[in-house]
């Protein structure tokens, strides 16, 4: 019997609902997750105090950016001022529309039909996610233009020239990829990660795109560090530079809503680099949705990692690492895989 | 109940006249510049309808190099707008008239 | 009561805003809440765009008109950083813009007549397989608009070349 129009919306509300609700939890817990780890990394202890091994500490933390006093110096533009958070925070949301983070299921045997687990599977994927990450550049922009102040509105440009110049790299990179899939479609591009080759014959490899794009899927992340403004691209929020760049005349939730619109843009990136290039929410045994989130929160250590042994780099290093080192790679990736693919 | 193209055509053609009133009546050359970037997407509009209704794809590539040359044409436009800037420290078009006779 | 019911309200939805929006890109005093209307158009557009199963062209529109060219707009309006342009109908424009809107209006019953009286194409025509898609538009434009295609990567590259000339401070 076919689907009724109550049935479908209903399984999107909820899949919408689960996903956006999830998003957020991650966002918060990632503060704590990132304290705990980046202390771990420095030989000291992190937040332990707040109930039991600190985990309440972002419980915490909102309660106290809530009861903060909410500042609008009086010289600022009112609506950008009021509309850059959420500028910021609803690209790093909704680009998760359309990531698979699960295969086909029926809850065991609960639901009348099978329902896929991702929102919607639109036919241009990866041009969508790309379109929605560039939009995210408007919050930062006008945050730093809102203002009214001199280094904000640098700490805005130089944030968003950064953004824009690695977008292009990160780009080109996933062309590698979707040469060898022939199609847009996210769903297609994790089933054509699914199955095992054997590099010797004792030696099962999952199928992933890690292993024939390492030089894109190392772009790409580099890109994505880049885009989520994270350490050791992150010279436009760093605290001792431009006091604090974009947002330094925020405070309570509008800067909340700026930080948690930089974890979940981390979250999604970390969702985009699984799909391309580790399979997905493909595992050999046990339910999906645990594999995909567990190679997302693999990523998500790198980001911290990262974050906790590599220096800054100085803004002029920055861009021309993403202008004249990044671009040609991509660039040679990208004939490289063309040529392969056209050999095969 | 489907939406006719007329609709669209409709749409399309307001929009172009807006682009048009914006060009023949602001001063400010961005505003001016964005009104013909309003214009092309009017015209945008227009093309993807046509090609829906006469199942032709012609009229989305053509979209398409519209696209790709309002790029080109806004990347050199906002150039010229930032040499004349730095050079009469207005982007008024009414102060650039030393060709005028 | 299935989706293609919602199609009509999703069009007068989307119109309204691109209507308005466009409207709004027009009369406002400062040029950045000018490229926010454009943008807020471009986006409305996209969405027109999906409803006309053009799926290649809705994305590209994000990712490049709205997600790059606009950017660039916002980028040159905050370094200029022009004042609160002072009223628009300045008194000795009157007569330009009365002229101008006079002419606009012509422009415009003359599209509407054209639109309204003319015997149209009829229903729309049932569509192909793959109509919109990427795959479509990418074989199109390597097989028979191959030409094109080449030209417009020399006019970037011009374009490339031109707005860095243009823009740079010389230091003489």
């Amino acid at each position: 019997m076919p689907v009724s129009l109550i049935e479908t919306l209903a399984v999107m509300v909820a899949k919408v609902a689960v996903v956006f609700g999830v998003l957020l939890l991650v966002a918060a817990y990632m503060t704590w997750v990132e304290r705990k780890v980046i202390a771990d990394m420095q030989v000291r202890w992190g937040p332990t105090r707040v109930g039991p091994f600190g985990l309440l500490q972002p419980i915490a933390d909102g309660i106290k950016l809530f009861f903060k006093e909410d500042l609008i110096p009086s010289q600022v533009d009112r609506v950008l001022f009021l509309l850059a958070p959420a500028l910021s925070v609803i690209p790093a949301m909704i680009a998760f529309a359309v990531i698979p983070f699960g295969g086909t299921t029926t809850l065991f045997g609960l639901l009348p039909h099978p329902i896929t687990l991702q929102i919607t599977d639109i036919d241009v994927g990866v041009l969508y996610v790309f379109g929605i990450t560039s939009l995210g550049v408007y919050g930062i922009v006008l945050a730093g233009w809102a203002s009214n102040n001199k280094y904000s509105l640098l700490g805005g440009l130089r944030s968003s020239a950064q953004m824009i110049s690695y977008e292009l790299s990160m780009s080109m990179s996933v062309v590698g990829v979707l040469l060898m899939v022939g199609s847009l479609r996210l769903s297609e591009i994790v089933r054509a990660q699914s199955g095992v080759a054997w590099w010797l014959p004792i030696l099962p490899v999952p199928n992933w795109f890690l292993f024939s794009q390492p030089l894109g899927f190392i772009i790409f992340f580099i890109c994505a560090l880049a885009e989520t403004n994270r350490a050791p691209f992150d010279l436009p929020e760093a605290e001792t530079e431009l006091v604090a760049g974009f947002h330094s005349e925020y405070s309570s939730m509008k800067f909340a809503m700026f930080f948690m619109a930089e974890y979940a843009n981390m979250a999604t990136a970390s969702a985009m680099a699984t799909t391309l290039f580790l399979g997905g929410p493909d595992g050999p045994f046990g339910p999906s949705p645990v594999w995909f989130v567990g190679k997302v929160f693999l990523l998500l250590f790198i980001f911290i990692w990262l974050r906790a042994s590599l220096p800054r780099f100085r803004y002029d290093q920055l861009m021309t690492f993403g202008w004249k080192r990044l671009l040609p790679l991509t660039l040679v990736n990208l004939v490289i895989t063309a040529v392969v693919a056209a050999v095969r | 109940m489907h939406v006719p193209l007329s609709a669209y055509l409709f749409l399309s053609a307001y929009l172009f006249v807006l682009g048009v009133i914006g060009v023949a009546t602001r001063r400010n050359a961005l505003i001016i510049f964005m009104s013909v970037e309003l214009m092309l997407n009017a015209v945008n509009l227009s093309f993807v309808a046509f090609s829906r209704f006469l199942d032709s794809m012609d009229g989305q590539i053509f979209v398409f190099f519209v696209m790709a040359v309002a790029t080109a044409e806004a990347a050199v436009g906002l150039a010229i707008i930032l040499a004349i800037y730095r050079n009469r420290e207005t982007v008024d078009v009414a102060e650039l008239n030393l060709l005028k006779w | 009561m299935s989706l293609a019911h919602l199609e009509p309200i999703l069009f007068a939805g989307l119109a309204l805003v691109a209507a308005i929006s466009g409207l709004l890109v027009v009369i406002q005093r400062h040029a950045i809440y000018s490229a926010l209307y454009l943008i807020l158009t471009m986006g409305s557009l996209a969405g027109l765009y999906i409803l006309l199963e053009a799926h290649f062209v809705w994305a590209v529109q994000v990712l490049v008109y709205a997600g790059a060219i606009m950017v660039l707009f916002l980028f040159v309006i905050m370094l200029l950083n022009l004042p609160r342009e002072d009223v628009p109908y300045a008194r000795r424009d009157f007569r330009q813009i009365l002229l101008a809107g006079g002419l606009a209006s012509v422009l415009l019953v003359e599209l509407v007549l054209v639109l309204a009286f003319r015997p149209h194409a009829g229903a729309a025509k049932v569509l192909t397989p793959g109509f919109g898609t990427t795959e479509t538009v990418g074989r199109l434009l390597f097989t028979q608009y191959l030409f094109p295609f080449e030209i417009t990567s020399v006019i970037l590259l011009i374009a490339i070349v031109g707005a860095l000339v243009l823009a740079k401070k010389h230091f003489s």
